[in-house]
């Protein structure tokens, strides 16, 4: 049995503790909990960001004097190494944002495969859905015109319900499959609840464009433009070129931070994430000791679709369309992510997330230049998965994986 | 017991069906079909095609109905995808009702189901699809009453220098579409002196971030996109909210109220958004007026861009199929003496213009425009403001 969050911080010292009974006495204090996360988060978007940089720099160096570098110089005016430096901030700033994005969806796959040892194709959809119910809130206040009169503040509250009202959508939609669609196969082989959950990420694709069509006859919803979010804030500046970031690339950013720290509580240093381990560890055994492992494996859908469902509700802020098929490429996104950081693995779902959004945003931004427009932008797909495949060779349980693998 | 009752109602309603479809046997019901996206992105013009196809046939079809014929309308949805589209023209050929197509919305879709109509000698006019392959293939059967993205490609081009553009960025989407214009595009910018600071293809739809970063640090004057607007909505507004303030640039594939829906008024700042189309708004063209309010009464919407040009498609098959009829001493027309007829239609007098189609079946005159984005409110699309129009003759 894996594997699943065993060297979640607190549960790996949990048996030389000698614990009995329901002592807490090995958990870390909750302070713990909520700070070590965002430590991590720190680490990981400095690491990430770091070392892509570094790598950049150094192709920048090595790119020096040659044909590209020529380009630039006759195109832009400047050398590849300047145009590199110059690119940057904007480049980490967006590789961060997205990263995150992605780390939150992967969560939603991480723990389902933690708790079931499957993985819940569905979970794109369950993204879209989120998408769709905070979208469609955020357009019916807009009609109802109390959007336009808000302050800054009130933006922000509208926004918070809309991604409450999202993740209640996804939250229960995800709990509602499981029930459906995969706890008829708890018993089956995994390969079953794989079908069936290909199946269901199917089924919910057409509902959503089938409820769109008969309410509001429309395949695109726009998320209306309200508050300060579309406006910019001037970080610095290198000589006459601003850098800055788009308040909702804050918001992105802090939202899913908020999110990622609350999830580690919860898994780390509550009772109910003391259950959703022990599910995880063994489900038998864990309902020999008086586990309701039906409501903990329900709840880990509702926590995961929840998350799901408010990274779709930043995604449409993000980048203001959806469509009922919204979710596929950032699912599928996410489902690497999980896998590169080592499925099972929330940290390491979070830092897949980010290396993912990282390289992606480097890839995107540098390759059409280096390759002097012989591998644009539409390429930055195959990179990020092409060293996504290398670190799986070499680590076949991903970036963290190893550490969780130990027999339960 | 409950079983045999269900295969019974089963072969009830399929003996129901055969005889359904017997009576359409009788040599007087004459189809024209439709294949346009009616799900899916592009429904919007796909849907408005098919109603403006209904309504040129509960109109016109007067000629036939009195001559002892019934005129129907043969609707598919051919969700822009090539798969559906040659599955759907597989079904059309093989009922032999059917005279003639209104077909796609997409080159992409026309391509593969053109070679199945053509099997069949089955005559289609297609309002939108501007691939320059779908008539130089020389098919006899294969018409269009729009230009071609050759000529549409290099009116873009010369717009923009018209504008004094200097130097441009060039995306596309990779369907044969998008990059077709696309390089038609780079290629009359770079004969016309401007700078072609990169040209790149991209499937992404939503997070242009990544794609942006490079054509902005190069500094264009003007974005060119060549596809659809459900994407280029989305890199035009992406591009200004990063701070771009040049000139936005697309094609006919951008000419959908939902552009306005999805860029917003990010479209009308900076330089402005462009698109130059092969159809302009039914408005423009002097016999429309009664086709807007008809349609506006029927449907209850101003029509969607191609909605007019798919009128004249049915109406130009209506006709012929009258003539071939006539020829034939009043009896039902074979498809093949249908597409002579269409062909031989000189002048052709449609709510768009005098329509006649040389032997490739281009339009021996095609009008282009240039249109700038002037509202962001998609209700009041067709009003956007017509930079220019051209009449240009196609490639020999």
């Amino acid at each position: 049995m894996p594997k699943f969050m065993t060297r979640w911080p607190g549960s790996a010292r949990a048996p030389r503790g000698g614990a009995r009974g329901g002592t807490e006495r090995a958990v870390p204090s909750r302070s713990y909990q909520i700070l070590l996360p965002i430590g991590q988060m720190a680490v990981f978007v400095v690491g990430a960001g770091a070392l892509c940089s570094a790598v950049m720099l150094a192709l920048a160096l090595l790119f020096r004097g040659g044909r590209a570098d020529h380009l630039l110089q006759a195109t832009q005016g400047l050398g590849i190494l300047a145009y590199t430096v110059n690119n940057l901030p904007q480049v980490l700033i967006d590789g961060m944002t997205i990263g995150f994005v992605y780390a939150a969806i992967a969560l939603g796959y991480t723990m389902v495969y933690g708790v079931l040892q499957f993985i819940n194709f569905a979970h794109s959809e369950i993204f879209a859905i989120g998408a769709f119910c905070g979208v469609e809130c955020l357009i019916a206040l807009n009609g109802l015109g109390v959007l336009a009169r808000a302050g800054a503040l009130g933006a922000c509250l509208y926004l918070g319900l809309a991604l409450v009202i999202g993740m209640a959508g996804a939250g229960g939609m995800a709990v509602l499959v499981e029930r459906v669609a995969y706890r008829p196969l708890r018993r089956s082989p995994v390969l079953v609840c794989l079908i069936s959950a290909i199946g269901v990420s199917f089924a919910l694709q057409d509902l959503i464009r089938l409820t769109e069509s008969l309410t509001t006859g429309q395949f695109y919803r726009v998320i209306p433009t309200f508050g300060p979010f579309d406006t910019h804030l001037t970080l610095f500046r290198i000589g006459s070129r601003v850098i800055d970031i788009q308040v909702k690339s804050v918001v992105v950013i802090l939202a899913a931070m908020i999110m990622l720290v609350a999830l580690n509580y919860l898994v780390g240093a509550t009772r109910i994430g003391k259950a959703i381990r022990a599910t995880a560890q063994d489900k038998q055994t864990a309902a020999l000791m008086g586990i309701n492992v039906n409501a903990v494996i329900s709840l880990t859908f509702l926590v995961g679709g929840a998350l799901g469902g408010a990274a779709g509700v930043l995604y449409a802020l993000k980048f203001t369309r959806i469509d009922p098929f919204v979710g596929f490429m950032p699912g599928i996104k996410a489902f690497a992510a999980a896998v590169l950081g080592g499925i099972g693995n929330l940290t390491g779902a979070l830092l897949g997330g980010l290396c993912l959004g990282m390289i992606e945003s480097f890839a995107g931004a540098y390759l059409g230049t280096y390759t002097m427009g012989a591998f644009g932008a539409e390429y930055k797909d195959m990179v990020a998965f092409l060293i996504l495949i290398a670190v799986i060779i070499f680590r076949p349980h991903g970036l963290l994986g190893e550490q969780v693998s130990q027999k339960a | 017991m409950r079983c045999s009752h269900t295969i019974q109602a089963l072969t009830l309603s399929a003996l129901a069906l055969l005889l359904g479809t017997g009576c359409d046997k009788d040599g007087k019901t004459i189809k024209i079909a439709t294949q346009s996206p009616l799900s899916g992105a592009t429904s919007v013009i796909g849907s408005d095609m098919k109603a403006g196809t209904q309504l040129a046939l509960e109109q016109l079809s007067g000629p036939l109905t009195k001559m002892g014929f019934k005129v129907e309308l043969a609707p598919y949805d051919d969700q822009a995808n090539p798969d559906t589209g040659v599955a759907n023209a597989k079904n059309i050929v093989s009922d032999p009702a059917i005279l003639g197509v209104v077909d796609h919305y997409n080159s992409g879709v026309q391509l593969p189901s053109s070679e199945e109509y053509h099997a069949a000698s089955l005559c289609n006019i297609s309002p939108a699809t501007t691939n320059p392959k779908v008539t130089e293939r020389g098919y006899p059967e294969v018409n269009r009453v729009c230009g071609r993205d050759d000529v549409q490609g290099a009116v873009g081009a010369r717009f923009a220098k018209s504008k004094g553009i200097r130097t441009t960025y060039v995306l596309h989407d990779k369907t044969a579409y998008g990059q077709g214009i696309a390089e038609y595009f780079k290629q009359e910018a770079e004969a016309q002196g401007m700078k072609v600071v990169g040209f790149s293809g991209t499937e992404e739809k939503a997070n242009f971030d990544a794609i942006l970063s490079p054509i902005l640090a190069a500094r264009p004057d003007c974005i060119f996109f060549g596809g659809m607007f459900d994407q280029g909505g989305v890199l035009f507004k992406q591009a200004r909210q990063k701070g771009f303030k040049g000139m936005c640039l697309s094609d006919d594939g951008f000419d959908s109220s939902d552009a306005a829906k999805i860029g917003g008024e990010e479209l009308l700042e900076g330089a402005g958004t462009y698109f130059s189309t092969v159809s302009g708004p039914a408005s423009v063209y002097p016999d429309t007026a009664k086709f807007i309010a008809d349609f506006k009464a029927k449907f209850g919407g101003t029509p969607q861009p191609y909605a007019a040009q798919a009128y004249d498609c049915a109406a130009i098959l209506l006709k012929a199929i009258e003539n071939a009829a006539v020829a034939n001493g009043g009896r039902m027309p074979g498809r093949a003496e249908v597409a002579k007829a269409v062909r031989a239609l000189q002048g052709f007098k449609g709510i768009t213009g005098a329509i006649t189609f040389n032997g490739k079946g281009d339009l021996v005159e095609a009008k282009y425009f240039v249109i700038q984005v002037s509202s962001p409110d998609p209700l009041r699309w067709a009003g956007n403001r017509i930079d220019q129009t051209l009449t240009i003759v196609p490639p020999k």
